[in-house]
């Protein structure tokens, strides 16, 4: 909500300086964001009739003009503005006075003549009145009068941002009221007398949902002059805050609304037919929009209807077929109250938020209606002239909310706050925000205002209470839970330790969107499994949940690429979204990683290779030890559609499936234009686990070292030879493992030779070489036998 | 005793002469060998009257010593000068950076999120965490925001086919958990959060750390201590706060907290209130005999104000050149 002070000091007699108003409407709870200065103020500026303007003799462009500056003898100015005429009245500054740009005006001579002002427009005075030229005063004012004043400079517009419960302050009353509460000024109230009616001529209402609309306060006013325009002082102050000159009526309902919270609607009476009626809308009813939008409506939405339909969405916006315009003489005024339910999330179905739909939903001051009726009836007949008739009164008052007295207890109180306010200072406070507290024995009965929707219960009391007393005042207090320490099992180690591993072998710490494009997510192994779509993306490029990070670290790779990094390591700990069978998905928590360029940095002494799949699987590797999992691995080949089919292995532990690992489908790369990388993906359940930590005694006996080699076909892989070995060896094999490969001449061309290194060790007695003997010929035996190898000499 | 003295001034200069071990040996047996000149001046004290043979084998003794002398220290200044250019053969250049791989590093999002962790750990408070995909009831209605509440407006929510949404705050997870432990609970809960936004100073995914601690006689002064508590150990210095009257639906009193910064401008770091008592009713707890206090962080805007980063979207577009910078 824009607030201009000038706007406010109508209707608060309190200090208005910017800044203290600023600080404690922010300390109340409603933020100013943003305090503009409109306007400097600019003395001696007067207001002047021009009387007469004459080319000046030496200059086509300017002109010369006697202008009645009050008191005296007219004085002569030189004028370079087009839209200067004799007769018209225009914002003069006076010798001594200095405009906001920093000219200075002087009596002077110009191009020879003596000119002793100068006649300003709104853009050199710092207000933008969207006109090029002189800035038109009204014609009534008096020659002389302080057009400083009449403009309303050195005035100041604070941005208030109000908080969805506070409705009430979505006016200038109701900031006024605010302000009066805590201490500054007193806020003037609503009200005056009654307009006498003019005509009787009457509009019937008909008002079918009392409960959503249980008041509805019209009135008919004939024979305004379709010419008007809205005088300077209200333009001026409708654009501070934040809202466009229309047309008189209109212009005034905006006021009203922004004075006082209360939003109206004026129709062109002409445009109405038989009635005006207040129903819920028919099912697929049309509404053709003041914004040329047509909707349709249904029973939950709440209309205002005439003869030929529905004309109007109650509360949000009005129609266009019965919309004030250019020829409208005969004015038809709404001034309703709608209940908060009936206009609530309305507007936000047809992708609308209006000033009036933001007020009803929230809540308007239901003993509003009559005062603000008669404050627009008043401004339309001041601007635009015509006779008003009698009010009408529909609907039914019985139906209005009332607001209930609510119990404030004092040990309550304190005990929510930690501090104890003294009685009178509570009993102040609610007196201020005018709740009528009743002392009782254990506190206060309350009864709200009935602006204010929002205090319903005790909490709402305590709240109003702290925010005027001062949240500053309430004191630090150390302690006050019991609540027991949480039980982490060690089995469970942060992921922060298995993020550490990573960063510690070069891998940094990515975030990508949980939400990556559908197609992307088809790529990279998604396909047949549609993943979960938002139905409201934010871009093309948002829109699935992700069902691997893969997506997401790959496009950071690429990126990076095209910044010029030649080596990227990324890794994320996140979520992924896997569709599950009965149609709804799994959230599963995964570390995922990636690398692309070469194994090392570009250094003095290393290899230049590139990454390969054996360098990211150490990384795994590393992930897997570190939580006790890596001896219950199984790393095989596997087909992944996002993955190179010969360098692709799914991880298993414990014979559950654990994740991924392996080098991007090199079509798949092709198609996004990215390089070569090796992805890995795992479950973090299974790399935060911790290993259990089992102890078992050292043997004291020196362990054995034999060397095996042996000729295989190729494709068997070193996960079978060791197996084999492992089973076949006696229970003295500690461990077994691949020490080298060769391919080449020595050995045929579908074979491979592979070197094994068996280490033994007893726990009761040193080893003879007949048992390390023993050990490799039942390791040999079992290779030849089951995997057809050949003992290499 | 004149002809010994030149002996060994002679067999010193010898030794002295000795450019390595293979001299200072053949200096070695010239004088000490089995035919050395020493060891024949000690063959031929037998020639000597019986009176003087004492002193004169003493004298060749001496002198014998003194060469031994000579000799082991001339071959360890020998041995010495060969390591040193050993040595000197085997330098390196120890400026050269190390071999191998180089450190990663942790996102500046993470490093936060596992500093607030351990700060509210420091304090009691357990880690808790919740789906990131939620129902209405968890998201909104628990938390005192029923449909149609203007407040759903402030949150702009993403939602999926069956109705459910992306939760826009970690706060459901305060109502999943004392649901399900109960009171009295002292809790944190870590996550992504999404709503439906996107320009200079919002991002459509971002962290939470929402807070929660409930028990009898909990209050807002309890409340404010935690917080300035934590603020000061987030930021490592001492920090003005300034609690701001706010509305949130889940809590009541409600407040924003702002920090004064070094300019002399207050900072908006979090929202927090007393939870509103709709809110543990809901979560079958009495709002009667229990009260308490819940606050809410964005862990990229703690991130910006520590480190100074002034782009929000900085953080989810994973250039190495900005992230390197918190390694």
């Amino acid at each position: 909500m824009k607030l201009p002070l000038s706007w406010l000091a109508d209707w608060n007699d309190g200090n208005l300086d910017p800044g203290v108003i600023a600080q404690r409407l922010t300390m109340l709870g409603l933020e100013v964001e943003a305090a503009t200065p409109v306007g400097a103020a600019v003395t001696p500026l007067v207001a002047g009739r021009v009387l007469e303007v004459r080319p000046h003799p030496n200059a086509d462009r300017l002109s010369l003009c006697r202008v009645d500056v009050g008191g005296g003898e007219p004085v002569g100015i030189v004028c370079g503005a087009r839209n200067v005429r004799a007769g018209g009245m225009y914002p003069v500054a006076l010798p001594g006075a200095t405009l906001p740009g920093g000219l200075a005006i002087k009596a002077a001579r110009i191009r020879g003549e003596p000119s002793a002002g100068m006649l300003c427009s709104g853009r050199e005075l710092g207000i933008d009145d969207g006109a090029d030229g002189l800035l038109g005063l009204d014609a009534g004012i008096a020659p002389g009068a302080d057009a400083s004043a009449l403009l309303g400079l050195g005035d100041t517009v604070l941005d208030v941002n109000v908080t969805p419960n506070r409705a009430d302050c979505l006016s200038v009353l109701g900031l006024a009221r605010e302000l009066a509460a805590a201490g500054i000024g007193r806020a003037r109230e609503p009200g005056g007398t009654g307009i006498r009616a003019a005509h009787a001529v009457v509009f019937p209402v008909t008002v079918q949902a009392t409960g959503d609309c249980p008041r509805f306060i019209g009135r008919v006013i004939r024979g305004i002059d379709p010419q008007a325009r809205s005088p300077l002082w209200l333009r001026e102050r409708l654009r501070r805050a934040g809202i466009r000159s229309i047309g008189a009526a209109v212009d005034v309902t905006n006021y009203v609304l922004v004075e006082l919270g209360q939003p109206m609607h004026a129709y062109d009476l002409a445009q109405l037919r038989d009635g005006i009626e207040v129903r819920r809308a028919r099912a697929r009813e049309p509404v053709a929009l003041l914004d040329g939008r047509a909707v349709e409506a249904d029973p939950e939405v709440l209309v205002i209807a005439d003869g030929s339909g529905a004309i109007g969405l109650a509360g949000i916006m009005g129609g266009a077929g019965t919309a004030v315009g250019e020829g409208t003489q005969d004015l038809f005024l709404e001034c309703a109250w709608f209940a908060p339910d009936a206009i609530a999330g309305r507007a936000r179905r047809f992708g609308l938020h209006t000033d009036a739909s933001v007020r009803f939903e929230r809540g308007v001051d239901p003993s509003l209606q009559q005062a603000a009726i008669e404050r627009a009836t008043q401004l339309i007949l001041d601007i635009a002239g015509g006779e008003a008739g009698p009010l009408i009164d529909a609907g039914d008052a019985a139906a209005l909310p009332v607001r209930q007295p609510v119990h404030l207890r004092r040990q309550r109180l304190a005990r929510v706050l930690g501090l104890a306010i003294p009685d009178g200072e509570v009993t102040r406070i609610l007196g201020d925000l005018r709740m009528a507290p009743v002392a009782g024995a254990d506190g206060w009965m309350v009864t709200p205002p009935p602006a204010r929707f929002d205090i319903e219960r005790e909490e709402d009391l305590i709240e109003e209470v702290v925010r005027i007393h001062g949240y500053d005042r309430v004191p630090e207090t150390r302690g006050g839970a019991t609540a027991r320490p949480a039980a982490a099992g060690e089995a469970a180690a942060p992921l922060t330790t298995v993020a550490a591993t990573l960063i510690a072998r070069g891998y940094q710490e990515a975030i990508t969107y949980s939400f990556i494009p559908a197609e992307r997510d088809a790529l990279f192994g998604a396909v047949g499994c549609a993943g979960l779509a938002l139905s409201n993306p934010i871009s093309a490029d948002l829109a699935v949940m992700r069902q691997s990070l893969w997506p997401g670290l790959a496009a950071a790779v690429a990126g990076n690429l095209n910044r010029q990094q030649t080596r990227v390591r990324l890794f994320e700990i996140g979520t992924r979204f896997v569709p599950a069978a009965d149609s709804t998905h799994r959230e599963e928590r995964c570390v995922a990683g990636v690398a692309a360029g070469s194994r090392w940095p570009e250094q003095w002494g290393g290899s230049a290779k590139p990454v390969d799949f054996y360098d990211v699987k150490a990384d795994v590797e590393a992930l897997l030890a570190r939580a006790g999992a890596l001896a219950a691995t199984i790393f095989e080949p596997a087909v992944h559609p996002a993955l190179h089919p010969g360098r692709a292995a799914r991880v298993s532990v414990d014979g559950q499936a654990a994740g991924w690992l392996g080098e991007l489908h090199p079509a798949l790369a092709a198609r996004l234009g990215m390089p070569v990388m090796v992805l890995f993906e795992l479950q973090a359940d299974v790399v935060s686990a911790h290993g259990a930590g089992a102890y078992r005694a050292a043997s004291v006996f020196p362990s054995v070292r034999r060397d095996l080699a042996v000729v295989v076909a190729r494709e068997v892989p070193a996960a079978t030879l060791l197996a084999v070995v492992r089973e076949a060896a006696p229970a003295i094999l500690r461990d077994a493992f691949v020490f080298d490969i060769y391919t080449g001449p020595q050995v045929g061309s579908d074979e491979k030779s592979v070197a094994i290194g068996l280490i033994l060790q007893d726990t009761s007695r040193t080893l003879t070489d007949d048992d390390a003997s023993a050990a490799l010929d039942a390791a040999r035996a079992a290779l030849g036998h089951r995997l057809q190898a050949r003992i290499r000499q | 005793m004149d002809a010994l003295e030149a002996l060994v001034s002679r067999a010193r200069e010898a030794v002295a002469g000795a450019a390595d071990a293979a001299a200072l040996e053949a200096v070695r047996v010239h004088y000490l060998g089995r035919k050395g000149e020493v060891t024949a001046l000690l063959k031929d004290l037998g020639g000597l009257p019986a009176a003087e043979r004492p002193a004169a084998g003493q004298a060749i003794n001496r002198a014998r010593d003194a060469v031994v002398a000579a000799i082991e220290a001339r071959r360890a200044a020998i041995d010495q000068a060969a390591l040193d250019q050993a040595l000197a053969a085997e330098r390196i250049d120890v400026t050269l950076p190390g071999r191998g791989e180089r450190a990663g590093g942790q996102h500046p999002v993470s490093r936060s999120l596992e500093r607030i962790e351990a700060i509210f750990r420091g304090a009691g408070f357990a880690v808790h965490e919740g789906p990131e995909i939620e129902d209405d009831f968890h998201n909104f209605t628990a938390l005192n925001i029923p449909a149609n509440h203007p407040a759903r407006a402030m949150h702009d929510t993403f939602y999926v086919p069956d109705g459910r949404l992306l939760r826009t705050h970690t706060s459901p997870v305060q109502i999943r958990a004392m649901m399900r432990e109960g009171v009295p609970i002292r809790l944190i809960a870590p996550g992504r959060v999404y709503r439906c936004d996107s320009d200079m100073t919002h991002t459509p995914m971002f962290h939470q750390v929402e807070g929660l601690v409930v028990d009898r006689n909990v209050s807002f002064a309890h409340l404010k201590a935690v917080l300035h508590d934590f603020v000061e150990r987030f930021f490592e210095r001492r920090a003005t706060l300034r609690f701001r009257p706010s509305y949130f639906p889940f809590t009541e009193p409600s407040a924003e907290v702002d920090v004064l910064a070094e300019s002399g401008r207050w900072l908006e770091i979090l929202g927090c209130g007393m939870v509103h008592p709709e809110v543990l009713r809901t979560a079958g707890v009495d709002p009667e005999e229990y009260t308490g206090y819940a606050f809410g962080m964005g862990v990229e805007r703690l991130t910006m104000l520590r480190y100074g980063v002034d782009d929000l979207r900085l953080f989810f577009e994973n250039d190495l050149q900005f992230l390197r910078q918190f390694s």
